[in-house]
């Protein structure tokens, strides 16, 4: 297959996890108990953000084992995250025949400059971003998918609606500039200037676009769906909160009836305790993983 | 008066936003399929694909089965990748299991296996011009293992069936909505919706010869 051709059949398969929700798991049980509440896909890692977090540490790839388990357990796709910028990882994440990557900022980042270099791979990738200049970069070097950074394991909604609302604002003002501004814009948001002029013509970013980074609630996916985005990822929101299958269930189809309020408020009923969120404030910087 | 064919997107989970533009690019009226009251509001209807475990999950959980059953009986219907696998006879695979049977064809889910085995391929099409080649795109694909005696094939790749037709039923194996071209879609409306709609013999032009 040419480039082409490849980036085709990787964005395909983003297209396809459209309106379809992605939840982290750590082990074989969590992911049967997602693809039985009606996950598109499952995300492998070794802790959910929030307990990385806690625990602190290096935070790395999951244990090989553990994703075989996971892929053995379900039959929708399974992701695993890798560490930004260790190709390493991902090398081995693709011989294992993971379906997606996230080279995420969740994990402890093996390279401070560098990103993986993503069109080299078969398996596709999925990037997290704050702003349409950070999506723009990993859509350059490759990135099937974009999601929000959002705060991972905050079970705070804040920064997904910040980043989600950066990316469309800076797509509709690209979209009335003229073209001779679309190179001192291009420098601006430090991307590249034929992805700028691409989202200038189109309106849209190239690759799906997904919400990721404190989601806890039905109401949480609604809010990012309306927002824009094309659906969502849930980190440690399902799997910290009370009870884990209802809430799942809920979160499954809040995403895809995201505009019927009065299912909404029905698929919200007695769901127990969400996780226990954390005000963005009370995060010191050092240990922002957005930042990353 | 009649009212305007509107064609519906199952839109539960998958690729149903690239259906929905197709259409729009085609002038057709659309409309997303959500729930039961949907059904009732459309004349014909495409299955995207997707993830079959999530659509059947809603269809089951959302107690939508009942009402796509009767539709997909009477009214013309498009199925790609996981809505082909939905409307199959018999499901092989990964999951082995009988879809809705509205089509006699059997298919195997995931037949390539997983996403760094999905492709593409420089398939034919035959769509009552004659036969063509057509860019097909296959994602976690399903394969059609076997085809039955009055299911007409109408899509080739690497000699084996990828697009088949019976009745009111047109299905593939590949991503129309991802290969640049809206033809499928268009002989979909023609073909399959307006003749439909006048109530002509529902035998589908075109075909390729085993």
């Amino acid at each position: 297959m040419n480039i082409d051709d490849k980036r085709k059949v990787k964005i395909g398969l983003a297209e396809m996890l459209k309106g379809g929700v992605i939840m982290d798991v750590t082990n074989a049980e969590q992911a049967k108990i997602a693809e039985d509440a009606g996950a598109a896909a499952v995300m492998a890692l070794e802790r959910v953000p929030a307990d990385i977090r806690k625990d602190g540490g290096v935070a790395r790839m999951a244990d090989p084992r553990k994703i075989e388990e996971i892929k053995q357990a379900v039959t929708i796709p399974v992701m695993a995250k890798c560490r930004i910028g260790h190709f390493a990882e991902a090398q081995i994440l693709q011989a294992m025949e993971v379906d997606f990557i996230d080279e995420s900022e969740v994990l402890t980042p093996a390279d401070e400059a560098n990103h993986v270099e993503k069109d080299q791979f078969t398996v596709p990738f999925v990037c997290g971003c704050r702003n349409l200049g950070e999506a723009l970069r990993r859509i350059g070097e490759g990135a099937a998918m974009i999601r929000t950074k959002g705060e991972a394991g905050s079970g705070n909604i804040v920064e997904a609606v910040r980043h989600m609302r950066l990316v469309h604002g800076s797509i509709k003002r690209l979209t009335v500039l003229t073209p001779e501004e679309l190179m001192a814009e291009a420098k601006e948001l430090r991307a590249p200037f034929e992805l700028v002029k691409w989202v200038a013509k189109n309106g849209k970013l190239p690759v799906p676009n997904f919400a990721a980074g404190g989601i806890a609630t039905p109401a949480d996916a609604s809010l990012m769906m309306q927002l824009g985005a094309e659906s969502v990822f849930v980190g440690s929101g399902i799997f910290k909160s009370e009870d884990p299958a209802p809430r799942a269930r809920a979160i499954v189809q809040a995403t895809t009836h995201y505009l019927d309020f009065g299912k909404l408020a029905e698929i919200s009923k007695g769901l127990g305790e969400a996780m226990v969120g954390l005000e963005i404030r009370d995060i010191p910087e050092n240990e922002l993983l957005q930042v990353r | 008066m009649a009212r305007t064919t509107t064609i519906g997107v199952l839109a539960l989970q998958g690729a149903f936003d690239l259906h929905r533009k197709a259409l729009a690019r085609l002038g057709v009226d659309y409309r997303l399929v959500k729930t039961a009251a949907d059904f009732a509001v459309v004349d014909a209807l495409i299955i995207p694909g997707g993830e079959t475990t999530t659509m059947r999950w809603f269809l089951k959980n959302e107690n939508l089965t009942d009402d796509l059953v009767r539709f997909v009986n009477e009214k013309p219907v498009m199925g790609t990748c996981a809505g082909m696998i939905l409307l199959a006879k018999k499901v092989a695979g990964d999951i082995v299991d009988d879809g809705l049977g509205v089509i006699d064809i059997d298919v195997r889910r995931n037949a390539y296996g997983r996403q760094v085995h999905s492709h593409t391929g420089e398939g034919r099409i035959d769509l009552g011009e004659g036969p063509r080649s057509f860019p097909m795109v296959f994602i976690r694909a399903p394969r059609i293992e076997r085809v039955g005696r009055d299911v007409q094939i109408l899509g080739t790749c690497d000699d084996e069936p990828t697009m088949v037709a019976a009745g009111n039923v047109l299905v593939m194996s590949f991503h129309p909505e991802l290969s640049g071209s809206d033809a499928v879609h268009e002989y979909f409306i023609q073909t399959f919706v307006k003749q439909f709609d006048s109530e002509l013999p529902r035998t589908p032009a075109g075909g390729i010869s085993q």
